[in-house]
């Protein structure tokens, strides 16, 4: 599938490398002991080093380097064993330091790759280039007081992993199968929330466009972008206006620009002539990171099943659809809730359960798996009963639904509406007669070849049972008297 | 003898031996520097009353026989040490009324064991300087004077505030930082003794940094013995601080006085540079024959890149520097000046707060940072600083320590040098190799020169081999029979 956007000379191609920051799920900030929670009032999760106080040193927190490393193993990226932090000098109001702790020449984690798979099913390999860890900025306000300036250093020293993208995405889409896919990695191995509403994981997205086979041509970077779906945006609006300013035969600059989702439009923030010189040079309070082999074999020994594994692993185990695996395994709740209802039953029938009905109950009262109505457990007690024939297909959806709004389980609900399957054959030979002997005319039919009737018959008569018979022994005594 | 004239190891006996108090001990002090301070200005910031309340603290753990090494002795603390509650300056404006709610690990080692903190001593600049001028709160006068000659001389720097209170008698010793040299050449213009601990032997952590991957606190007295018991107190890893080596601490006194039978002194060729004076050159060949009458082994050693210490140096510190005083925007601590937009209340609040010596080095370090020439520049400099330390490593397969001039020439006069920053760097070119490798280096007192000042020698050893340092150096000591003193001392007040 190729992805091109007319331009009045013809089809371009666009070409996207993604850098996130994700924020690293930890207890205490990348070089001080201070909580690293969310939220919470200004400056209350700050310690003298994330201040910048004279005198204060970095500690590197052990537990941040860890995540680090789990991450570039769920990336299947090279572990580099020797990294180093670097000052990224610069003056900006929300470094208490004036200087940034992040790698810049030797990074912790090196190149690895991303598998997505599009709608069509498609599937494409993005290159990672590297993974660093830095430290987030505070936050500061200087237009509130005129002598004053406002200053909340709670996020100020949290640790972030920037995960670089080779420019391998060619389209919008494969920018959110990537995003998601990345965010669904990181879920997994617990070490980003992968949150981009709270900030925790946010995209910068560089852009360029070019004609097929040309080497990349200019690109410019979007800032700060806080969702998939504007990610994908304003990947669509910049590569439109880039080749606008190709055909009108002018240059595109190399700048950074943002993002306006209101306007659906990217703006210059600064250009490369006013771009930053941050003057980075090793980090003198540091020593170099060097880390064992022994413990990235322990970290790696320690990580959990990741999406794709489990993807393939439902196919060959459960023998449902790769696309319905890999839905389920969307999230780590929702494969969990899964497989607990599968365990021991039809793993087919319980794939169509969660992917049909329980995520249409979902979306529908705007909840997640988490805080599902129906648990695993009682989704099972449903299953149960259809496998033993205790009711149908058509009434467990009635049970379904009553197991929704009233939260009692499967037995209880067919228990008291008398819901039981019948499957007394006198009772459906009866129904069966009773309806044959109402729509003569329509057995006429029949018998003379319209063999869509027998569907007719079998609504009647299920009609007639009020939908408790067991549609199996119903066709067959239809057979028998037609 | 008065109290003001003790070494740190006879006041220690004399506070056991309840020859007199802590309290008479201190207040000797306090009232020495209330005396003296308004000439040397050896401190920014006195504390006479907690100091004497400390005092009284220390004669109660003494009755109680709970003394500890420094339990009553009166120390002056280099104002780039935070204190906690005590004003903390830098010697700069930006931070001229910031008090720390923290206390520095090395001050924090002192107060375990028993120190009197009796005020905050000058230096230049955050530490930026050779001849303690650059101070926002002014010069400090060396003490000492040159023969018929009533000019005012520089204690040298950064240190200043340090070696002039110790050698004057206003602390029995003080805490020094040296990046460059910044311990041991103010201990030379003021004959005392002054020791550049190995980078990493003692904590930075709560150090106001100048350049991260030089500075190292260390002390400064009037003996190498009293040297020996401040480092005890002072050295050790610190978590805090990760540069801060994990290894035992030895005990250093039990090394004062050891003997050098058999001891390889090195003699580096190439610190007979141009520029050290006749007198110096004469006393570092008196060092020599007295370290052979002790038994030492002579050996000629070269450190080819020595003639790139310098100018190594003056990259590289900047460089760290320009970085570490980011953090003085206004914003958070310290003065600001206000402006109309952010980027010019950073601009005002800078020009104020920083001295021309400092704004100088941060420009010079923006410079060899900035993009177009980190590799001519700051890149080749950690090259050679990477040489720099090879040399060293190389001498001291072959000798023990090494011994050389402290500084090229004596203290000279305020005013005298400071129109020329090159010509003032160079008084650090003797101390800047040993900084740039790392290696514990020392300075002690062997003589005056013809001027009557105070002539040092250097001693520089193995990392972490402090020991070395302290024999050889009360070695020199025993023979120079240095008991000089300056002209303005407490006593002499008296």
């Amino acid at each position: 599938m190729t992805y091109t956007i007319e331009g009045k000379t013809g089809a371009w191609e666009i070409v996207v490398g993604l850098e996130v920051h994700a924020q690293v799920i930890s207890h205490s900030k990348l070089f001080s002991g201070a909580s690293a929670s969310y939220g919470g009032e200004p400056n209350t999760h700050v310690s003298l080093v994330d201040a910048g106080f004279p005198g204060m040193l970095p500690v590197l927190n052990q537990e941040c380097v860890a995540q680090a490393i789990r991450t570039g193993l769920g990336l299947r990226a090279r572990i580099n064993l020797e990294s180093r932090f670097d000052r990224k000098n610069y003056f900006y109001a929300d470094l208490p330091t004036g200087y940034q702790i992040s790698q810049f020449t030797h990074p912790i984690v090196g190149e690895g790759t991303v598998e997505i798979e599009l709608s069509d099913g498609t599937v494409r390999h993005i290159g990672i280039t590297r993974l660093h860890m830095e430290q987030d900025a505070g936050k500061s306000m200087h237009d509130q007081d005129p002598a004053r300036s406002f200053i909340d250093l709670n996020r100020a020293g949290v640790a972030l992993m920037e995960i670089v993208s080779e420019p391998d995405i060619r389209c919008p889409e494969e920018a959110g199968a990537y995003l998601r896919k990345l965010r669904q990695i990181l879920r997994y191995l617990g070490t980003c929330d992968g949150n981009m509403e709270e900030g925790s994981m946010r995209a910068d997205v560089n852009v360029s466009v070019r004609k097929a086979g040309e080497p990349f041509r200019t690109r410019c970077e979007i800032k700060n972008v806080n969702s998939i779906r504007y990610v994908m945006h304003a990947i669509e609006v910049e590569a439109t206006r880039q080749i606008e300013v190709w055909e009108d035969g002018v240059e595109v600059d190399q700048e950074t620009r943002l993002f306006d989702p209101a306007r659906n439009e990217t703006r210059s923030l600064r250009s490369k002539e006013d771009a930053h010189d941050y003057r980075y040079f090793p980090d003198p309070d540091l020593l170099p990171l060097v880390v064992e082999q022994a413990w990235v074999d322990e970290l790696e020994r320690g990580l959990p099943e990741l999406p794709d594994d489990k993807r393939d692993r439902f196919v060959k185990e459960y023998g449902i659809p790769r696309y319905d695996a890999s839905v389920l395994v969307a999230e780590q709740a929702i494969a969990d809730y899964y497989e607990e209802v599968a365990k021991g039953r039809d793993a087919r029938l319980a794939a169509n359960w969660v992917t049909g009905d329980l995520f249409g109950a979902l979306n529908r009262t705007g909840r997640t798996i988490t805080d599902s109505p129906i648990s695993a457990a009682a989704l099972g007690g449903m299953l149960d009963l259809v496998s033993d024939k205790t009711i149908n297909g058509k009434i467990a959806k009635e049970v379904f639904e009553d197991m929704l709004e009233t939260g009692d389980s499967a037995a209880d609900i067919v228990e008291r509406k008398g819901l039981k399957q019948v499957t007394d054959t006198g009772a459906i030979d009866a129904a069966v007669a009773d309806v044959m002997a109402r729509n003569a005319d329509k057995v006429e039919e029949y018998r003379g070849g319209k063999d869509r009737l027998f569907g007719f018959f079998v609504g009647q008569v299920m009609k007639a049972m009020a939908g408790k018979a067991n549609p199996a022994m119903v066709n067959e005594a239809l057979k028998k008297v037609l | 003898m008065s109290l003001t004239e003790l070494t740190i190891a006879d006041a220690a006996s004399g506070l056991r031996a309840r020859k007199f108090s802590a309290v008479e001990l201190v207040r000797a002090h306090t009232d020495a520097i209330d005396a003296l301070n308004p000439r040397l200005n050896a401190y920014i910031t006195p504390t006479r009353e907690a100091a004497l309340k400390a005092a009284q603290q220390a004669d109660e753990a003494l009755v109680k026989g709970e003394a500890r090494s420094l339990t009553g002795i009166p120390l002056g603390i280099k104002d780039l040490f935070c204190t906690n509650g005590v004003r903390t300056t830098a010697a700069s404006n930006i931070l001229k009324n910031f008090v720390p709610p923290y206390e520095s690990t090395v001050t924090a080692n002192l107060l375990r064991d028993g120190a009197v903190f009796v005020g905050k001593t000058n230096l230049d600049e955050f530490a930026m300087g050779s001849a303690n001028i650059t101070s926002a709160f002014g010069p400090v006068e060396n003490p000492w004077k040159r023969n018929g000659d009533d000019a005012a001389l520089v204690p040298g720097g950064s240190s200043g505030g340090s070696a002039a209170a110790v050698a004057a008698g206003l602390a029995m010793g003080a805490t020094g930082t040296d990046t460059g040299g910044s311990i041991r050449q103010p201990a030379a213009y003021c004959g005392i003794v002054g020791l550049k601990p190995t980078y990493g032997r003692c904590s930075r952590f709560g150090t106001i940094a100048y350049a991260s991957s030089l500075d190292q606190a260390g002390p400064m007295a009037r003996s190498v013995r009293d040297c020996a018991i401040m480092l005890q107190s002072m050295a050790g890893f610190d978590e805090r601080d990760s540069t801060s080596v994990n290894c035992d601490v030895p005990d250093y006194s039990a090394a004062v006085g050891r003997s050098l039978k058999g001891l390889k002194v090195g003699i580096p060729a190439e610190y007979r540079a141009e520029g050290l004076s006749a007198e110096i050159a004469a006393a570092w060949q008196q060092g020599i024959e007295w370290l052979k009458a002790a038994g030492c082994e002579i050996v000629d050693v070269s450190l080819p890149h020595t003639k790139y210490g310098l100018a190594t140096y003056y990259i590289v510190a900047p460089a760290e520097c320009s970085s570490n005083l980011a953090r003085y925007d206004g914003l958070r601590f310290g003065e600001r000046v206000p402006g109309d937009t952010l980027d010019a209340m950073y601009e005002a609040t800078r020009r104020a707060g920083f001295g021309p010596e400092v704004r100088r080095r941060i420009m010079m370090g923006t410079y060899v940072l900035s993009a177009g020439y980190y590799d001519a520049y700051y890149l080749k400099a950690q090259k050679v600083r990477t040489l720099i330390r090879r040399d060293f490593t190389e001498a001291f397969q072959k000798v023990d320590v090494l011994l050389t001039p402290t500084a090229p020439t004596p203290a000279f006069a305020q005013g005298e040098q400071s129109d020329d920053p090159v010509q003032m760097y160079l008084n650090d070119i003797f101390t800047v190799p040993a900084s740039m490798a790392g290696m514990p280096a020392m300075s002690v007192p062997v003589g005056l020169g013809a001027t009557g000042l105070p002539l040092g020698l250097q001693l520089i050893g193995r990392p972490f081999d402090e020991e070395t340092l302290l024999a050889t150096g009360s070695a020199l000591e025993q023979a120079a029979g240095f008991t000089h003193r300056p002209a303005i001392r407490a006593e002499a007040t008296k």
